[in-house]
């Protein structure tokens, strides 16, 4: 969790930020808003919007569709944003899309190491770790000892691309379609697709035993 | 700005810790703070560039310190009052100066599904020429701006091979101080990880950067 509790101490009593953030949020958003500058109701939509539309489902559709479409891959790998906005996603955090693929070759991970790039549109907003000193250190350093305690061993032979998300352009990790899956539907291949795979901390993988798959 | 905030191949961070489940927002207050940065930055008093490094421009043992959203909320606070849409005695008292005008937000909660589509388009269909082509050894320059840049140290003064020109794109360098586009193309280049860290990293293992031509010389 967030440690918020240390703006009082002594050393840092020149804080930019205040010991009690909520209430300092909600004065300054109350200024805002009496003076004409910000819409409340916007504000409220936009939060919405990221809690509850815009999130990882929006790229596993892409993914899906790469798997079971060959066509659409081949637009994808060679224009990503022109192929996702096929699907209707773009927009912030979506303006200029490049898609890595894994492969047995090859295992893409992506970072911003300068600040916490992220595509937005297909993932929604990032994880905490994406965002953490830990992560954005320590990914294009050691990139295989970071995928270790994802619990992802790559193997010697595979090359590790790791992607520093420097401008605004956003990169999605095309993970490899899991064997076994010949008899799913798109739909169902959507549903296996998780956000950690798309970032290249995870491979997609099968329900274990018992599972519907 | 060789800041705390050019975090790649720094170490003794930590492991990275993963939380389960965890929500887009944590407290309300995060998410009204990332809605003012946003809707704030309609009023075009600043732009994405100058809201990054109004997060680095927080002294580093805050910015080492502070959550992700308490950035972006002492950023927001630098912004709003640095660039004009209220004053520093406004945002201490929380009330607007006597007899100051009352304005119409720019986007009302009808406007935001176009304002998340709008997006950030920042590749300009100007004609300016390529100075590096796909396929060319190129070197990052070594270049120690005071102010924002994209160049992460690490890239500088090592040398890659440039796998894509993406054409032309916004300079963040320039637009964070509002000093214009200075529009020019912007790259992918490959980086093997033995050049950028010796022979610790795998022979195979590559970092690919976005960098634009002021970030560039021919190797």
């Amino acid at each position: 969790m967030h440690d918020l509790a240390h703006a009082q101490e002594p050393e840092h009593e020149h804080s930019v930020v205040p010991s009690d953030p909520a209430l300092r949020v909600k004065s300054l958003e109350s200024l805002l808003v009496e003076k004409g500058l910000v819409d409340p109701a916007a504000l409220d939509a936009l939060v919405d919007a990221y809690e509850h539309k815009i999130g990882p489902r929006n790229g596993a559709q892409v993914v899906a569709r790469a798997w079971v479409d060959p066509a659409f891959k081949k637009r994808l790998l060679a224009d990503g944003t022109a192929a996702i906005g096929e699907l209707g996603f773009g927009g912030r955090g979506g303006d200029y899309l490049v898609v890595v693929e894994n492969t047995p070759q090859v295992h893409n991970l992506v970072v911003c190491t300068l600040c916490s790039c992220y595509p937005w549109a297909l993932l929604g907003l990032p994880p905490v770790w994406y965002k953490s000193a830990a992560y954005r250190s320590r990914a294009v350093i050691d990139p295989r000892g970071v995928l270790r305690e994802f619990g992802l061993e790559i193997p010697e032979g595979v090359e590790v691309r790791v992607h520093d998300t420097t401008a605004e352009l956003r990169y999605l990790v095309l993970p490899e379609l899991p064997a076994g899956t010949d008899k799913l539907k798109e739909e169902e291949l959507a549903a296996l697709v998780t956000r950690d795979a798309m970032i290249g901390v995870a491979k997609v993988t099968l329900p274990k035993a018992g599972g519907r798959a | 700005m060789n800041g705390v905030h050019d975090m790649g191949g720094m170490q003794d961070m930590g492991p990275v810790q993963r939380e389960e489940n965890e929500p887009v927002f944590y407290q309300r207050w995060e998410g009204r703070v990332f809605g003012m940065m946003w809707l704030g930055s309609a009023w075009r008093k600043w732009n994405l560039d100058a809201m990054r490094s109004a997060i680095e421009n927080i002294p580093p043992a805050d910015y080492l310190r502070l959550s992700y959203y308490e950035k972006w909320f002492a950023a927001l606070i630098d912004l709003v009052t640095s660039r004009g849409l209220v004053t520093r005695a406004e945002v201490e008292s929380g009330r607007p100066a006597a007899a100051s005008a009352k304005a119409t937000p720019p986007v009302a909660a009808t406007g935001v599904p176009a304002l998340i589509a709008r997006g950030n388009p920042v590749r300009r269909d100007v004609a300016v020429a390529a100075r590096f082509q796909a396929g060319q050894r190129v070197r990052g320059r070594n270049i120690n701006p005071p102010g924002h840049t994209r160049l992460p140290r690490y890239a500088r003064g090592r040398t890659g091979t440039v796998e894509r020109d993406h054409g032309v794109f916004v300079f963040p360098d320039a637009n964070a101080h509002f000093q214009g586009e200075k529009p020019q193309h912007l790259y992918t280049v490959r980086f093997a990880a033995r050049e950028l860290w010796g022979e610790q990293a795998a022979a195979r293992d590559a970092i690919y950067v976005n960098l634009w031509d002021d970030h560039l010389e021919p190797a």
